[in-house]
């Protein structure tokens, strides 16, 4: 093992100012982008995709407005309000428009716009019809995935709307190399490429785009570094003119040429973290193994004698801050789904080298120090842990996840290593692993994971069993039979099984059209000049030119339809207490609990179109006479009480989360329908689908679009988290809940799986309550459990925050593969969390 | 079955299995509450597991069984499923009460069975049994939480419906025995105990055993109120205060100024 100091430095004054600058006003969105990107696009109409964006990220990075804020050493702004966010028209526009008036007041990630904004973007913004990847997208996906989605069976809304992001780069090669060697070497490829190559335009094209960003970031750089020195002269106290002078001197230098300190390291890294987003309106480009890639500068420097441990602390927590100053407005809809303002850039420490021995050095504990100095959501801090992790790093983090912040999120080695090497990864590359986003494994510098491929809704299929493919009045799905042909659980599992099939066929489509859509509209010559193989193959990276390839979407719901199924095995077809019929019915009838708005408004619009086919005419008080009638409706008194005993006995049952192997063996085989089909399924840029079982915030939101389930679920209550115990029903502890999550087979999950836990403070207050929290991990990590987080806050402060959130600004909660401020989030998603899994004790 | 296991068909009567304990013994347990306690101590915060008998309490409103008999081999199905966190924490199984002494061969062979998974095994008593019944236990004990709760017979009787005598002779016997590791732990109860003299009492008893070395004070709580409402009964305790982390904190420091032990709050 490596040796290292672990001693925790102090948090400065300048890192208290810099959070609080930060937050001293509401994010507003910022209409200089798209103002850039479409004067370029106009300017190069008839010019090789490629070619037009390389020019127009020029244009961008040329025309931004830039700025240096007070007191920061690391520099690089995408806005010129703290926090503010750009937009990418180029991607989709409609949504944002549609909602400029409300987007202020909205209660998940509301965004401040100016009237003068709103105006000038509206100038902008209709140059794109017709234009964008989502447009494209749409027409090449199949009718009947077109109404899949508006069933809601899954949404690709991620990539359909925005860019892909969803990368980890090589910082590395920009910090040793500088943009200089990564040019020199796409000069060379240049060279090679032979006029008789059928490709010959296609590379020349994408080499000479990929030279055009580069020599843009180092002219971005070179702003900064001329402003640096302009505020410098006019800048009064001595020390913060040295300050400025050094940081014109570092940005004169990097990106361009290979990093001389660590502090220069930083800078370069800023600048490519900073920019590949100015790049696209991709979320989760992460910054995966940060304390490996800068750690040889880091000892370097504190070995010269030229660095102190204080000032690395203090310079890591500045690079956290503008983590933190980075934004991106999404749809409302989106929001909901990813609520928090997260941009999800992962950092992961600790591990193992890609040769196999422990990774932990100073900066895995000066990463976990920075993330409790500026307690803020970002970067999303992950650690990851293997037989041969330093238990003095795990106790750190665990000291971390005390605080409440919700980090860091704790990976296994030990299985997500294998499932790596099993979808053909070689070891050292599987050994590098990084996490992407919210949970995703990826390879460092060398993959285009499509990660977040799409939400898939696993309750959704088991409803149409029910229904026989039939939703809202019309064939939504394929045709499993009328339920009296389901004559035993074996036939009804079939029934769920071709329900789930013939769906993730359709939301594999959806993917495939998508990305092909963004390798037609959106190829990145940056961002691809940071990934191998692009470069040696001359190949964008979303045309395929990664070395490794994949297309990851999540499925989610894995608790309620174990449960679920449950429930059908024993109490219809062992016990016989009802069948499926009248289960079906109690389901339609909301077990007797009465019908929300949802409901009431689809019956009104199902009511609405048997009229319009009929001819007749229909008017508003109709409609609203149906609702109001559907809302007030009283079953009879037997009925309804027949239903609640339905419901009691399913929730009688035992459940998912309990470590009862009968229901959790359901539950590895309900993954199963999810994770298996997919790897059988190609994507466009020459690699497979992999399945992720995480729900990022969607479980709410889609949840909402879901009917009452046979897990004694109620229709529109949030669906349980990724492979987490649904809320209320784990009632034996931890180390149960761990053993029934580790009972799935998260190898077969490569594309991550995220497990909720949420731990009272009494918990973890005592070093001994550390090590046993320490010891809860490795227990479920040695029965191949994947990934863990926590929310580690009581209930009455959550509470307590959701009636009175002027207290409770700073409040930092784990929302799933990412925390977020508690008082941003929707008032939905902040009951789920409220619910989430405290672990019920009768003492 | 070979009379090697038999200990396994031995059974008991117990109220609770709890999963995930942390502040019963060393690295994260599973504690076994045995039904049936010798006191009624006016503190308890478990009055359920005060009668032998199998008996109603109300929980959330509904009514709730507690006590059931089960076999070792029974109990051992749920204790094995935290092993991979006993092996990571040098955790294993706690007993606890009532007194588990009340049921000796049940005790003993719960520790057995526990020894034989290859966990510690940790128990919490006041010692209410003869020396010879506790002895036959030592072998398959590997620390021993021992309640001491006052040094005055009287008081103790008062508050506790019976004297310390045999409880106290036990102690120095264990702490002679050097067979288990020994840890005293004490309640501060409201006008009961929660003086400097009365603590300090207690602790220069504890440091005078050979062998111990911690001892733990636990400052009162009411969380258990509701359960004497669910089982119908007065709540001894009425409105008294709980202990302060200040006043505990001072408690700390004379223990450890007077004693040469290490004094932890809380278990």
């Amino acid at each position: 093992m490596r040796a290292f100091d672990s001693t925790p430095m102090p948090k400065t004054e300048r890192i208290t100012k810099l959070v609080a600058d930060l937050f001293a006003k509401m994010p507003e969105i910022e209409p200089a982008r798209a103002e850039l990107i479409t004067e370029s696009f106009r300017s190069s109409e008839g010019l090789p995709i490629v070619t037009r964006k390389a020019m127009a990220f020029r244009h961008i990075l040329n025309g931004l407005p830039i700025v240096i804020r007070p007191g920061e050493l690391i520099v690089g702004s995408t806005t010129l309000a703290p926090r503010g966010c750009q937009t990418y028209p180029e991607f989709s526009y409609e949504w944002l428009e549609a909602e400029f008036d409300t987007v202020e007041h909205r209660t998940a990630d509301p965004f401040y716009i100016s009237e003068e904004t709103k105006e000038r973007l509206r100038k902008v913004n209709p140059y794109w019809k017709g234009k964008t990847t989502s447009e494209l997208a749409r027409s090449y996906m199949a009718p009947e995935t077109l109404r899949a989605m508006d069933h809601n069976f899954f949404t690709p809304g991620n990539y359909y709307y925005n860019g892909v992001g969803h990368v980890n780069v090589h910082y590395d090669r920009v910090i040793y190399e500088g943009l200089k060697g990564i040019m020199a070497q796409t000069a060379e490829e240049l060279e090679k490429v032979e006029p008789g190559d059928p490709r010959y335009g296609d590379k020349k094209r994408f080499l000479e785009a990929v030279i055009i960003s580069c020599q843009a970031v180092i002219d971005y750089a070179r702003r900064y570094a001329d402003l640096a020195k302009s505020e410098a002269e006019k800048e009064s106290d001595p020390k913060r003119r040295e300050e400025l002078l050094k940081i014109a001197k570092t940005c004169s230098h990097v990106p361009e040429n290979p990093a001389r300190t660590f502090e220069e390291g930083l800078q370069a890294f800023w600048f490519v973290q900073q920019t590949i987003q100015i790049e696209s309106s991709g979320h989760s480009i992460s910054p995966g193994r940060f304390d490996q890639y800068m750690y040889p500068l880091y000892e370097r420097d504190i070995e010269a004698g030229t660095l102190t441990r204080e000032y690395a602390q203090e310079l890591i927590d500045c690079v956290w801050v503008k983590l933190n100053d980075l934004n991106k407005c999404r749809d409302a809809a989106s929001a909901e789904g990813f609520s928090g303002y997260s941009l999800f850039q992962n950092l992961i420490v600790g591990g193992q080298t890609p040769d196999g021995r422990d990774a932990t050095n100073d900066l895995s504990f000066m990463c976990l120090d920075a993330t409790k100095h500026v307690f803020l959501p970002q970067p999303s801090i992950s650690i990851r842990v293997w037989n041969g992790s330093a238990k003095e790093l795990l106790i750190r983090a665990a000291e971390v996840t005390r605080t409440g912040i919700g980090f860091p999120a704790y990976y296994n080695d030990e299985i997500i290593i294998p499932s790596m090497e099993n979808r053909g990864i070689n070891i050292e590359d599987a050994r590098n692993y990084c996490i992407i986003g919210c949970v995703e494994p990826h390879v460092p510098g060398k993959e285009d994971g499509w990660h977040d491929a799409a939400f898939f809704n696993m309750c959704r299929p088991l409803e149409m069993v029910f229904t026989n493919g039939v939703d809202n009045g019309e064939v939504a799905s394929i045709r499993t039979g009328e339920l009296e042909t389901i004559t035993s659980y074996e036939e009804f599992k079939a029934a769920y099984k071709k329900q789930m099939d013939y769906n993730i066929a359709l939301l594999v489509n959806a993917d495939n059209a998508i990305d092909r859509a963004h390798a037609e509209r959106a190829p990145l010559p940056f961002e691809s000049a940071l990934i191998d193989d692009c470069i040696s193959r001359a190949t964008p990276l979303q045309q395929g030119g990664a070395h490794y390839n994949f297309t990851g979407p999540q499925g989610f719901g894995i608790a309620n339809v174990a449960d679920s199924l449950y429930a059908v095995k024993t109490l219809v077809f062992e016990q016989k207490k009802f069948t499926l019929k009248e289960l079906a019915k109690a389901l339609a009838m909301n077990y007797g609990q009465g019908f929300d708005e949802i409901t009431a408004k689809e019956a009104a619009m199902q009511a609405g179109k048997i009229m319009a086919e009929k001819g007749e005419e229909i008017n508003e008080n109709m409609i609203a006479s149906i609702i109001q009638k559907v809302l007030t409706m009283e079953l009879p008194p037997e009925e309804k009480k027949r239903y609640e005993e339905i419901r009691e006995m399913i929730i009688d049952l035992p459940h998912y989360g309990n470590d009862i192997d009968e229901v959790d063996t359901i539950a590895r085989e309900v993954a199963y329908y999810y994770t298996k089909p997919l790897p059988q399924y190609k994507n466009p840029r020459g690699g497979i689908f992999q399945a992720g079982l995480y729900p990022v915030s969607a479980n709410v939101p889609l949840g909402a679009q879901t009917g009452a389930t046979p897990d004694g679920r109620l229709a529109h209550t949030p669906v349980a988290d990724g492979v987490s115990p649904t809320s209320g029903y784990d009632l034996n502890g931890p180390t149960a809940s761990c053993n029934s999550v580790a009972r799935l087979d998260h190898a077969d999950a490569s594309n991550g799986t995220l497990f909720n836990m949420k731990m009272h403070p009494s918990a973890m207050s005592t070093r001994k309550d550390l090590e046993d929290f320490a010891s809860l991990v490795r227990g479920f990590f040695d029965q191949k459990g994947m990934h863990m987080q926590f929310n580690v806050v009581d209930r009455q402060t959550l509470l307590d925050a959701q009636a009175h959130p002027e207290k409770y600004a700073g409040l930092v909660v784990r929302v799933a593969g990412y925390s977020a401020l508690f008082t941003t989030l929707s008032k939905s998603l902040q009951d789920d969390i409220i619910r989430r899994t405290e672990q019920g004790r009768d003492r | 079955m070979t009379d090697e296991y038999g200990y396994l068909n031995v059974t008991g009567r117990i109220f609770d299995i709890q999963r995930y304990s942390i502040h019963d013994g060393i690295g994260i347990r599973t504690i076994v509450f045995l039904k049936g306690c010798a006191l009624r101590c006016r503190w308890c915060c478990n009055p359920e597991s005060q009668n032998f008998d199998i008996e109603t309490m109300t929980v959330n409103g509904k009514p709730k069984v507690y006590g059931r008999d089960v076999t070792v081999r029974e109990v051992m199905q749920t204790v094995r499923r935290d092993m991979p966190y006993y092996s990571r924490s040098d955790g294993g199984l706690t007993l606890s009460g009532g007194e588990s002494l009340l049921q000796p061969e049940f005790a003993k062979a719960l520790l057995q069975a526990a020894k034989a998974l290859g966990v510690s095994t940790a128990m919490e008593s006041m010692g209410f049994a003869k020396y010879e019944t506790i002895d036959g236990i030592l072998p398959y004990l590997d620390t021993y939480l021992m309640d001491i709760k006052h040094m005055d017979a009287k008081k103790h009787a008062d508050w506790c419906g019976r004297e310390n005598t045999l409880m106290v002779e036990n102690a120095r016997k264990i702490a002679a025995s050097g067979k288990t590791k020994l840890i005293i732990r004490v309640p501060v109860v409201p006008g009961f105990n929660d003086t400097e003299r009365e603590l300090l009492d207690i602790a220069r008893f504890a440091d005078s055993l050979p062998g111990v070395e911690e001892i733990d004070i636990l400052p009162y709580h009411n969380f258990g109120e509701g359960k004497y409402t669910g089982l119908g009964r007065p709540y001894p305790m009425g409105n008294a205060a709980r202990p302060g982390m200040e006043k505990m904190e001072g408690f700390k420091a004379a223990i450890e100024r007077n004693t040469d032990l290490y004094c932890q709050i809380g278990g």
